[in-house]
């Protein structure tokens, strides 16, 4: 299908783009990668009045370390992302997530930012950001906000941005050099939205112990997920696994729809969450041998 | 500082370069850009699936990188380096990947086939040497109903190590 009619709107600076969404909010889109909003002018799910064009704007692609964050700009692509050694070395756990972000195609235009701004459920970007305890950057007339991702996702498609702020950046806290991250997925297709998707980021001490550990689930419930883990912090890892799964299938109350009872969320739940702590407990214990 | 409008149902000039010649034409806003190739730029090769980034059939260059043509707007493009099918090879003859899928008959209807194309060209330049999984990986952005994939990995991983052995 066709859009409706719009206006088209190309700002060349940020404070541009924050004037017109500030003039025209609701009625307005802004539209980066186009690769979730496309689909959605398409269907004439969004009815947009204007499209305010962010996709050329250069002080939006810039990734850079500040202090203890990675700050990268909202109109990063998702291929540019994947392709950065900073963010292979500082964020790898969203290194892990992006191979399971759409396709090729996809990620050659689809940008983080746009990712975080539309908030699927089943989206592996917000999963990371929630899992690894990021922020989100907005912007708009009335100056700059910065929220934590564990806050920032309220529902399916639904965040706390409001309607005349722009995602303009993402932090995302850089790991420690000895912590491990693991990410795990299912979908009916690679590359098609998420069932369920699990992501884990945990450091061992020297006694194999759960030093830090951070869990998260998308696709489950309308918004990824944080669990709550302080509990398991100071365990043996040995027996870790299986009882994170447990907690986190107990922990969530899934959704339904067409395709995916709640019950086979709940199970994919627990196979993911020990999938990717398993895995992440192998890259500690990997690293560990290493290094004796 | 200035921002450009282009109001809701008024036709505009697009500029753009197309398989290496400046072209120009008429658009609204809201017009998709492969709707834009194909009825005002005549690229016919440029083939319109789904309408909303899954099929892959549209899949085109867009200053060297493959990327869906139906979920971008002509407006979008002015200024842009765009590459179609038509411009892979010199008119009237094949590439290197084009003659691996006549080869392995990596085509029956040919619908999804440009965009294939279109999406190989970009993918080899980044990833020479790909393995089959990594082959597969990529072509999961497309959708065949003809093949079943097999000829058209068996074809890609033939022009790969044939485009390797040239340079």
């Amino acid at each position: 299908m066709k859009p409706v009619a719009f206006d088209y709107y190309r700002p060349q600076a940020l404070s541009e783009a924050v004037a017109l969404l500030s003039d025209m909010g609701d009625e307005a889109a802004i539209l980066a990668g186009g690769m979730t909003l496309g689909p959605m002018l398409n269907l004439r799910v969004a009815r947009p009045r204007a499209v305010i064009d962010i996709s050329r704007m250069s002080v939006l692609k810039t990734i850079s370390v500040q202090s203890n964050v990675v700050l990268t700009g909202a109109g990063v692509t998702q291929s540019d992302a994947l392709g950065s050694d900073l963010i292979q070395r500082e964020v790898p756990l969203l290194a892990m997530a992006l191979p399971w972000v759409g396709h090729f195609q996809t990620r050659n235009r689809g940008t983080l930012g746009g990712s975080v701004a539309h908030a699927d459920p089943s989206a592996e970007i917000p999963l990371a950001l929630v899992t690894c305890g990021g922020t989100v950057v907005l912007q708009s007339r009335r100056g700059q906000r910065r929220l934590p991702a564990r806050e920032f996702f309220v529902g399916v498609l639904m965040t706390q941005r409001r309607s005349d702020e722009i995602v303009t950046a993402l932090e995302w806290p850089r790991s420690a050099p000895d912590t491990s991250h693991a990410f795990a997925e299912v979908a009916q297709r690679h590359g098609d939205f998420a069932i369920a998707a699990a992501a884990c980021s945990l450091r061992l001490d020297g006694l194999d112990r759960i030093e830090e550990l951070s869990l998260g689930v998308g696709g489950v419930e309308g918004r990824p997920v944080a669990i709550e883990v302080n509990s398991f912090v100071g365990r043996q890892a040995g027996e870790i696994a299986a009882a994170l799964s447990e907690h986190a299938a107990a922990t969530l109350m899934p959704m339904e729809d067409h395709s995916v009872s709640a019950d086979y969320r709940t199970a994919l739940t627990e196979v993911l969450v020990g999938r990717a702590v398993n895995s992440a407990l192998d890259m500690a214990r990997q690293r560990r041998s290493h290094l004796q | 500082m200035t921002t450009l409008h282009r109001a809701a149902g008024k036709q505009f000039t697009i500029e753009l370069t197309l398989n290496g010649q400046r072209r120009s034409g008429q658009a609204e806003p809201r017009m998709l850009l492969c709707d834009f190739l194909r009825h005002e730029l005549q690229a016919f090769g440029v083939h319109v699936g789904c309408e909303h980034g899954v099929c892959g059939a549209c899949t085109i260059l867009v200053d060297g990188r493959a990327v869906r043509s139906c979920t971008q707007y002509a407006p979008q493009a002015d200024g842009a380096d765009i590459v179609t099918v038509e411009g892979l090879a010199q008119p009237g003859t094949l590439n290197e990947l084009q003659r691996a899928f006549a080869k392995h008959h990596a085509l029956q209807c040919g619908f999804c086939t440009p965009g294939i194309l279109c999406s190989v060209t970009h993918f080899l330049r980044e990833m020479p040497h790909p393995d089959e999984q990594q082959v597969r990986d990529m072509l999961s952005g497309h959708i065949c109903r003809c093949t079943g994939y097999a000829s058209i990995v068996t074809a890609i991983l033939e022009a790969a190590a044939a485009m390797s052995k040239v340079v």
